[in-house]
């Protein structure tokens, strides 16, 4: 286990190159001149060139790129170009927000979809089933702006029980969380119901209840073990669409986190912040994804470990 | 029969719902098993043999169900029993193994914690107790170097360590009654011979009663004391092992006999049954063996024969050994021919 997680380290390492190359590339190739948008619409050409040659603008882009490199590597990404400010300083406390609000969401979203998918499945065709996988599809097709505009309308102005912006309080947290889980939620529940289903059916599941184990015993221990293996590589792929939920999420309820900040600083042409999030947020995606190639293998002993 | 009967099985009925239809899969089966013996339960694929060793311990998946009869395991009704007598007794005094080894083992635990499982609800025993137990258990079942294997994963063994491991798992309780169904149809020739040869010897040790279901006559005259054979969710012949090879009286048991290999026969000799079993959503109304019964007539093919006694040895289900028989009297005078 200990090999496998240093050696998918390793492997990381060109995932993460690739990524430099995609964000260096991106940023350089868009048209708009950063140092104009520094200086000014009005500011005189001399100043621009100077803001230019400051930036390293002028150097060949292999160089920009090195130097990037360098950056990256070193874990400096030196100051703002929009406010001057260490990036670090600038990122971090956005990053956590943000970071809470996919954690949250993350969690809210296994939480309800396990509990829901396994209610649906040990009670094929009830009541309970179909209006589970009902509310699901609902979940499924709905935009989460739009989800989350709709829960503002009602708990925020028509109820007046939460309020309608901001991150912090519990009360501010439940819409987000809500909004930007539901959809993880719903997926949760589909996979989890139709995995158990497939388990339940399997001759391993006959032996456990011919051993005499309560049924609860048998599910629980049994069956959910073997469900869970397909519903973690979903739950590793919805936190990538959960990322980028985050962003709408942001500005439906103007939280003040990563998606604003990216967004605002693509706009400024602020290359040092928008370069280190986007890679921050790689990092967080390839980590997440790493943290379920393990729990696959630690759930499916059937997969041998290379 | 003067022993002690463990298990009474009256007139089961076991159908399963689908879109309103009921298909019969056991449609009224009866047999009697001493403390001790071996029955066979004996039969093509589809004559309701796996469904009957099911519903002795309820364990039937939905649309099945128990529509009647009786299972009386030492003068309890087990059709009657709660859901946690019927828990009780799984595993503990009734164990089952199963046709399909590959997949019975639960694949994301080793075999010492399923083991271990059972071990622990029937008996409570800890972790430790059920590991030295677990050894000890995997040993009695000739699997080499317990020690390692009870730390392995069931992908980790070949299909007749699994089945031994099923085994060892069904006697880890010293059960009474040990209901093996087709241990060894999915193994190669020479693990099914040992298997056997494993059963056989352990029933001996441990006393156990045991029903052997199988559709092979050859694995009937090795284990079993005792056979009944199933046609159509039906017993259709029972009696003793030495009567059933030596004086068969039922055209379909004759039928199975004249279609086993014998190493001092050509197999171009060998006569399959022609045709193949009746679905249960269209069995014949009289006999269920009447389209492939090569003496079938007119009664046959309208009335359900009676199972009755034909000899003091065998109870048959056939319209030959009865009075209105209304077919070639030479057929009742000497009986189905074994040609081999
Ligand atoms: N889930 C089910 N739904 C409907 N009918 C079923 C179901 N399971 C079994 N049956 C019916 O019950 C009949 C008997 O099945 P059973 O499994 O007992 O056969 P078997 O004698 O064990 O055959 P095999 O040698 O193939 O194991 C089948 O022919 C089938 O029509
Ligand atoms: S009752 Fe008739 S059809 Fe059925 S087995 Fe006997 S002879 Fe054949
Ligand atoms: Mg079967």
């Amino acid at each position: 286990m200990f090999q496998f997680i240093v050696r998918r380290l390793f492997q990381l390492i060109p995932v993460l190159l690739g990524v430099t190359i995609l964000v260096f590339s991106l940023m350089h190739l868009s048209p708009g001149n950063p140092a104009h948008i520094i200086a000014g619409e009005s500011a005189p050409e001399s100043t621009v060139q100077q803001i230019e040659e400051r930036l390293g603008l002028n150097d060949p882009i292999p160089v920009q790129y090195a130097n990037f490199l360098k950056d990256v590597v070193t874990l400096d990404f030196g100051n703002s170009w929009r406010t001057s400010l260490p990036v670090s300083t600038e990122l971090w406390p956005k990053f956590w927000v943000t970071f809470e609000l996919a954690i949250y969401s993350t969690i809210f979203s296994i939480f309800l979809g396990l509990i829901a998918g396994i209610i649906s499945a040990v009670r094929q065709y009830s009541v309970a089933d179909v209006s589970i996988m009902l509310v699901a599809l609902f979940g499924l097709s709905m935009p989460n702006f739009w989800l989350g505009l709709m829960l503002m309308q009602w708990f925020s102005i028509n109820l007046g029980w939460l309020p309608p912006t901001g991150w912090g309080t519990p009360e501010q947290i439940i819409m987000p969380v809500f909004t930007l889980g539901t959809m993880g939620a719903a997926v949760i529940a589909r996979m989890t119901r139709s995995s158990m289903l497939d388990v339940i059916t399997q001759d391993y599941i006959r032996t456990a209840r011919a051993k005499g184990l309560k049924e609860k015993v048998v599910i629980y221990r049994h069956a959910l073990k073997n469900a869970l293996i397909p519903v973690v590589t979903v739950v590793g792929l919805q936190f990538g669409g959960l990322l980028a939920g985050a962003v709408l999420t942001e500005s439906v309820f103007a939280i003040n986190g990563m998606g604003k900040l990216v967004v605002d600083r693509i706009l400024a042409r602020d290359f040092p912040v928008v370069q280190a999030a986007v890679l921050v947020m790689a990092v967080v995606f390839v980590f997440v994804n790493l943290i379920v190639d393990v729990s696959y293998k630690f759930l499916n002993k059937r997969i041998d470990l290379d | 029969m003067s022993e002690e009967i463990i298990l009474d099985v009256k007139d089961l009925r076991t159908s399963f719902f689908v879109d309103d239809f009921e298909v019969k899969a056991v449609d009224g089966v009866s047999f009697k098993l001493p403390k001790g013996k071996t029955i066979g339960i004996v039969g093509e694929s589809g004559s309701g043999k796996s469904i009957t060793a099911l519903s002795i311990l309820r364990l039937l998946e939905k649309p099945g169900k128990i529509v009647g009869g009786e299972i009386n395991f030492k003068g309890n009704d087990l059709t009657k029993a709660s859901e946690q007598e019927i828990r009780s007794i799984r595993g503990n005094e009734i164990s089952m193994i199963f046709q399909e080894p590959m997949t019975s083992l639960n694949p994301v635990y080793t075999v010492g914690q399923q083991i271990r499982e059972t071990l622990k609800v029937h008996q409570g025993l800890g972790k430790e107790q059920g590991m030295e137990k677990g050894v000890e258990l995997l040993k009695l079942v000739g699997i080499p170097s317990p020690q390692e294997r009870i730390k392995q994963y069931p992908h980790e063994l070949s299909g007749g360590m699994r089945q031994r491991v099923m085994i060892a798992m069904a006697l880890a309780c010293n059960p009474e009654l040990l209901i093996a169904d087709e241990p060894t149809t999915a193994l190669d020739v020479t693990i099914q011979a040992q298997i056997l040869e494993l059963i056989n010897e352990l029933q001996e040790e441990l006393g156990m009663s045991v029903i052997m279901i199988t559709h092979d006559m050859g694995v009937v005259a090795e284990t079993c004391d005792y056979v009944a054979v199933m046609y159509g969710g039906k017993v259709v012949e029972y009696a003793d092992v030495k009567t059933i090879f030596k004086d068969p009286k039922h055209p379909y048991t004759v039928g199975l006999l004249n279609s086993i290999p014998r190493h001092d026969i050509d197999v171009d000799e060998l006569e399959p049954i022609r045709g193949s079993v009746p679905s249960p959503k269209n069995m014949p109304n009289g006999c269920r063996f009447a389209p492939r019964c090569p003496f079938a007539t007119d009664l046959c093919m309208e009335e359900l024969p009676d199972l009755g006694d034909v000899s003091d040895e065998n109870l048959v289900r056939c319209w030959i050994y009865s009075e209105r028989w209304d077919g070639d009297p030479e057929v009742k005078e000497h009986g189905p021919k074994r040609t081999t």
